[in-house]
């Protein structure tokens, strides 16, 4: 009866959703950790309106991957969101803050500041909880009869402190290089020169993160060291993503940093995917366990292969709208 | 004294989501208000409904964001605190609020950038569909979650195979028996608060005698409106209560404070519920006429609480309590729409200032309705979560502790609070500097002119608070 694997088609899905959120988000949650660096108040308007009309179609994808868990995999949903209670609640309250920054610091005059604190800080402990997030994942969850049985802050190890400003720091490097792409003149520069110092710290934090993952988890340990031809091809495209920014702002070339990014993502995102494959509840359970029923995924499906290219076309068609350089002055509102 | 994780959890979905909705009923209303006056601006390049679309498009954003942040929220809610529920719902739940996202929350987003941003970038006509889209996704929005909701109240097309709910039909689970009267009565709602924040803004407006014209359109435009609606939504409220009335009793009960079930039962006006003893005290009440609504027969039968025992009652003071606060809303918003009429009639509808001032004050009338109504549908479900299938504890997430759950709840309460008193204050900022503001920017000739919200100073001076400091004090920087 079942003719196709929907929980491995569902696996892709989520795993396009996630890195698309990532890839989105991380930008502009990036160009809210760089915030109280830049040269000067007028750049942060100009950083602001860079992202201001997309933010909020961005986030959108984290809605979506929330969702999609819950109706593919409902098991990931009811066991990880529990066991990231505290974890949730704080990128959820520094979404918050971030979120209502973009309407409310336009307004400002004295209290102006306070948005600006409100974005900045908004989107570091998000992204800072997002990559406790992805620690926590290769750490692995403490469960009984599919239900989390752990405590509320067995997340939090000094391994995924390490995770989290790992992804600190990959979204600020995704930040200087999308405003690389977006502005010129004196914010350009300023951009151009953060960007190599960004690299160096994302390059040491991955670093020690890998030295020290296999120690985290015997089944990674295994793997990597096991299926040495395969899985050793992605750090080494990760390694050379990361030269391409390298070389790309050394020759102030404005689209490639962004897109070598993009790529040092994507990669190290595949290495993480293959490294824990098909666990989606490490270390019990694997997305075949964590399945919803048969009818809900195709039901799902069904509409999804339909809706989501009309999504992807406007969202593409509004990047459109606002191509081009963001000058001091114009944009939001 | 042992913190209670259920109750605790209770407390703060019921607060998360309660801040949300007020949120959600202002901006469907008001996003399709936005969109009829962008088509009017097109159609007729009368300059009057570009500025109240700016202007309403201002306060628009602001809703709308902190609709978004609030609702990101709420769809963790049900993982973190209702671990079990998601998980023996999620066959259900987990396409329909992943359809919501796909069919609404991107179009929404997407489109929502274009008519804040993009005035100057794309076509007058693109702009207005934008606006189009936004509205339809709000509306698109409401079915889904209201078809999820609708379907804890009233489950269909569902079988409950080891402790696991399996959709069997989605046409029925999607079009269960109380789905299309909670979306007609929320759509109404949602018009309603968009119809009675405009008309009550602009009768301020007009008693301080500012942009006279525009704002009187805009008077005018709602009245009709709130003429059909405001009845439509009592007649559709009774319908929505009798099919309660059919599949669930016990809130009926609870809602006519109706201890026993018996004939003639009387419509209480007052009463004050004692649980304890299952009477009421104080009663107030004309006598059958609850018997009259709910079964069209003055001496019908009326279920009543006893039928259960006490501890599957839901609360019944919050739910007859909440019940006549919303009902008694409806009835005076029904009254300024009639008087409204009468006093069109008499061609002196914007001059009489009692009933500008009392439009002023009916403002937020909606928004108390609107939650008395959720307080009503949700606390009558009591004690069952997916109605007479599963109960609040049996839903609960295992590991979450009383203290993880406090944790959280203060956690929201806080961020909420500072949240909501700036997005407040903000929000009378804008209505402070009003319409006028608009004139200054269209006047502007730099070539990408700011749209929306421009340049309102955030901080209302005392005694100020007028057209005089809408200039921007500090204009170089945007
Ligand atoms: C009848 C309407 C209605 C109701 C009952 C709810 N919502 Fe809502 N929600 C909307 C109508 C809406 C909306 C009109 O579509 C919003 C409001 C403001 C906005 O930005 O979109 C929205 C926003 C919104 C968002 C942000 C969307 C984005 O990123 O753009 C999420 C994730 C949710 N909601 C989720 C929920 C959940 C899980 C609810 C149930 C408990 C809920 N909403 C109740
Ligand atoms: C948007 C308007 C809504 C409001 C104002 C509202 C209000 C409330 C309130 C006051 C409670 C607490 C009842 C009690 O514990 O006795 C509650 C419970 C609940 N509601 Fe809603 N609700 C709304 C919409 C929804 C929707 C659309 C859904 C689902 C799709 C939903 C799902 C739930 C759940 C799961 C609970 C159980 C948790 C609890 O009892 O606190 N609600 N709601
Ligand atoms: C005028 C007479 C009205 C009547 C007879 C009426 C009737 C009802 C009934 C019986 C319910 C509960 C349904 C259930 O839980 O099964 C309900 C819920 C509700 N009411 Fe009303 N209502 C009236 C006016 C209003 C007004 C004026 C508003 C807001 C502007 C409003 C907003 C709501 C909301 C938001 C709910 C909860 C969602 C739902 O179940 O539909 N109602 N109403």
């Amino acid at each position: 009866m079942e003719l196709f694997d929907l929980s491995l088609i569902w696996a892709f899905i989520i795993g396009f959703g996630i890195i698309m959120y990532v890839l989105m988000d991380g930008f502009d949650l990036g160009v809210g950790i760089l915030f109280p660096f830049a040269p000067s108040e007028q750049d942060r308007d100009t950083m602001m309106n860079t992202v201001a009309p997309v933010w909020d179609g961005n986030e959108t994808w984290l809605v979506l991957g929330g969702a999609g868990l819950l109706a593919a995999f409902p098991m990931v949903y009811s066991i990880i969101l529990p066991a990231l209670y505290i974890g949730v609640f704080l990128l959820l309250a520094g979404l918050i803050f971030r979120g209502v920054a973009f309407e409310f610091r336009f307004k400002a005059r004295s209290s102006r500041y306070l948005w600006n604190w409100s974005f900045a800080g908004g989107s570091t402990v998000a992204a800072f909880a997002q990559g406790a997030v992805v620690g926590a994942y290769i750490q692995g969850f403490e469960t009984a009869n599919g239900v989390y049985v752990g405590g509320a802050l067995d997340w939090l190890t000094p391994f995924t402190v390490l995770t989290g400003l790992g992804m600190l720091a990959g979204y600020a490097l995704l930040g200087s290089t999308w405003l690389i792409m977006k502005t010129e003149g004196r914010l350009q520069n300023w951009a151009y020169q953060v960007t190599t110092p960004l690299l160096t710290a994302v390059l040491v934090i991955f670093a020690i993160i890998s030295v020290w993952t296999p120690f985290v988890d015997d089944m990674v340990r295994e793997r990597w060291f096991s299926h040495i031809t395969v899985i050793w091809i992605l750090p080494a495209l990760t390694l050379l993503c990361a030269f391409q920014i390298w070389r790309s702002v050394r020759n102030r070339f404005e689209g490639m940093p962004f897109v070598a990014t993009m790529g040092l993502f994507v990669t190290t995102y595949l290495g993480l995917i293959v490294s824990r494959w098909p666990y989606v509840v490490p270390p019990e359970y694997t997305l075949w366990d964590a399945s919803s029923a048969y009818e809900s995924q195709l039901f799902l499906l069904l509409g999804l292969l339909f809706v989501i290219p009309i999504v992807l076309a406007y969202t593409a068609w509004t990047y459109w709208v606002f191509r081009g350089k963001v000058r001091a002055g114009e944009g939001y509102h | 004294m042992d913190l209670d994780p259920i109750i605790l959890s209770r407390i703060q979905f019921a607060f998360v989501v309660s801040f949300h909705a007020i949120f959600p009923v202002f901006t469907i209303g008001l996003a399709s208000y936005i969109a009829v006056l962008e088509g009017l601006a097109f159609k007729t390049k009368n300059p009057v409904w570009e500025k109240l679309s700016g202007f309403w498009t201002k306060v628009f954003a602001v809703v709308f964001g902190m609709g978004v942040v609030s609702g990101i929220v709420m769809s963790f809610q049900f993982g973190t605190n209702w671990s079990n529920f998601s998980q023996a719902t999620a066959n259900f739940l987990g396409p329909v609020l992943s359809y919501e996202v796909i069919t609404a929350f991107f179009l929404e987003a997407a489109f929502l950038g274009v008519l804040l941003f993009g005035r100057n970038k794309v076509p007058p006509g693109v702009h207005l569909f934008a606006a189009i889209m936004v509205a339809t996704g709000t509306f698109i929005s409401s079915f889904w979650i209201l078809a999820a909701n609708s379907w804890m109240q009233t489950p269909a097309g569902i079988e409950l195979r080891d402790g696991v709910f399996h959709v069997v039909s989605w046409s029925q689970a999607l079009f269960n028996p109380s789905f299309s009267y909670r979306f007609l009565h929320m759509a109404l709602a949602s018009f309603l608060t968009g119809g009675f924040v405009v008309a009550g803004v602009s009768a301020w407006y007009l008693l301080r005698g500012r942009e006279v014209e525009a704002n009187r359109k805009a008077l005018s435009m709602c009245l009709w409106l709130l003429l059909f609606i405001a009845p439509a939504q009592l007649v559709v409220g009774d319908f929505h209560g009798l099919n309660t009335l059919e599949h669930q009793p016990m809130k009926v009960a609870a809602m006519e404070g109706n201890w026993e079930t018996s004939r003639n039962v009387p419509l209480l006006l007052f009463a004050i519920p004692d649980q304890a003893n299952q009477t009421n005290h104080f009663e107030i009440g004309i006598p059958s006429l609850a018997s009259l609504i709910l079964t069209h027969d003055w001496d019908g039968e009326v279920p009543g609480l006893n039928e259960v025992s006490a501890e599957e009652q839901p609360p019944v003071a919050i739910v007859f309590w909440s019940f006549r606060v919303m009902v008694g809303l409806g009835m005076l918003m029904i009254v300024f729409a009639l008087a409204g009429l009468l006093l069109r009639a008499k061609g002196r509808y914007y001059q009489s200032s009692w009933f500008l001032q009392g439009l002023r004050f009916m403002s937020i009338a909606p928004f108390i309705a609107v939650l008395a109504g959720w307080f009503v549908t949700e606390v009558g479900r009591s004690p069952w979560l997916v109605y007479g299938m599963m109960s609040h504890a049996e839903a609960v997430t295992p590991s979450l502790t009383g203290g993880m759950a406090l944790f959280t709840l203060i956690g929201y309460v806080v961020v909420y609070s500072l949240v909501f008193s700036a997005g407040v204050y903000y929000l009378m900022r804008v209505l402070y500097v009003g319409l006028e503001d608009n004139d200054e920017e269209n006047e502007d000739d730099r070539p990408a002119r700011p749209l929306s919200a421009a340049h309102v100073p955030f901080e209302i001076e005392p005694g100020k608070g007028s057209v005089s400091h809408a200039k921007p004090v500090n204009q170089g920087g945007h």
